[in-house]
């Protein structure tokens, strides 16, 4: 019995790390996208410029906020559960949910190739834990 | 992690402590490095683009640990490197970034070969 509590816990941790590091990579993804390409910036108005630009946006720290739930939510997770099975476990549930998130909310034009890739990662990081 | 003692819910602290454990702290600070390059990709890459292109991370973890650590790798999980590795490919192999025509940022940027044979064929 106790086991399986522990069990529960440790998925109710992987679903949480995934659903916390989707929300984020989708805000920090966005904020990276309102500053523009960092190379172009840096060459035209300097490093202080970009780092005021990243460091000014809203959504950079909303998304480093989430990226943070997700960082101790991992913590917690693998001080009950193996690493092997809880960073693959959330790692590939991330990567399924960042195609649905940024298809949604960024519009990123997600077509088959990226629907495979996503796919493919996913399962790949599932088996490299079995 | 495992040094530390289990971090319990009743406990928040212990994960304040679990910071200050060396091994933790330079984990971080290589995270820290990671999310700056990671920032910087995002800023020209698409999400869908980058993050599968981040996930070679653990097919080099998985060959650190059958030639640094020596461990174990079963045939099953050389098949879950083939797997991410080929899913990098996939989308190595299309387009970097999705252009929004509707929107008025400064990141649509041309491929020179594609400017070059237009120019050529006009």
């Amino acid at each position: 019995m106790k086991e399986l509590d522990t069990g529960f816990a440790v998925w109710c941790a992987i679903i949480a790390i995934a659903s916390a590091s989707v929300v984020g990579d989708v805000l920090l993804a966005r904020a990276m996208k309102q500053v523009g390409d960092v190379h172009d910036l840096w060459d035209r108005s300097g490093l202080w410029t970009v780092l005021g630009r990243v460091l000014g946006n809203p959504n950079f720290f909303l998304g480093v906020a989430a990226m943070a739930v997700a960082f101790f939510s991992l913590l917690f997770a693998l001080s009950w559960g193996d690493v092997s099975l809880v960073a693959p476990a959330a790692a590939s549930l991330t990567f399924i949910g960042n195609a649905f998130a940024a298809k949604i909310f960024l519009h990123e034009r997600v077509d088959r190739r990226r629907w495979i890739a996503a796919v493919l990662v996913a399962a790949g990081v599932v088996l490299l834990a079995g | 992690m495992k040094q530390a003692s289990r971090v319990s819910l009743h406990h928040p602290l212990s994960l304040i402590f679990a910071v200050l454990n060396p091994w933790v702290a330079f984990g971080i600070l290589l995270l820290l490095a990671f999310f700056a390059t990671y920032m910087n990709a995002l800023s020209w890459a698409d999400l869908t683009y980058v993050l599968p292109a981040t996930s070679l991370g653990y097919v080099l973890l998985a060959l650190v640990a059958r030639f640094a650590l020596h461990e174990q790798v079963s045939p099953l999980r050389w098949v879950g490197i083939a797997l991410i590795t080929g899913g990098v490919g996939f989308v190595a192999g299309g387009p970097s970034l999705t252009e929004h025509p509707e929107a008025d940022e400064p990141c649509q940027r041309e491929e020179p070969e594609v400017v070059v044979s237009s120019e050529v064929g006009s």
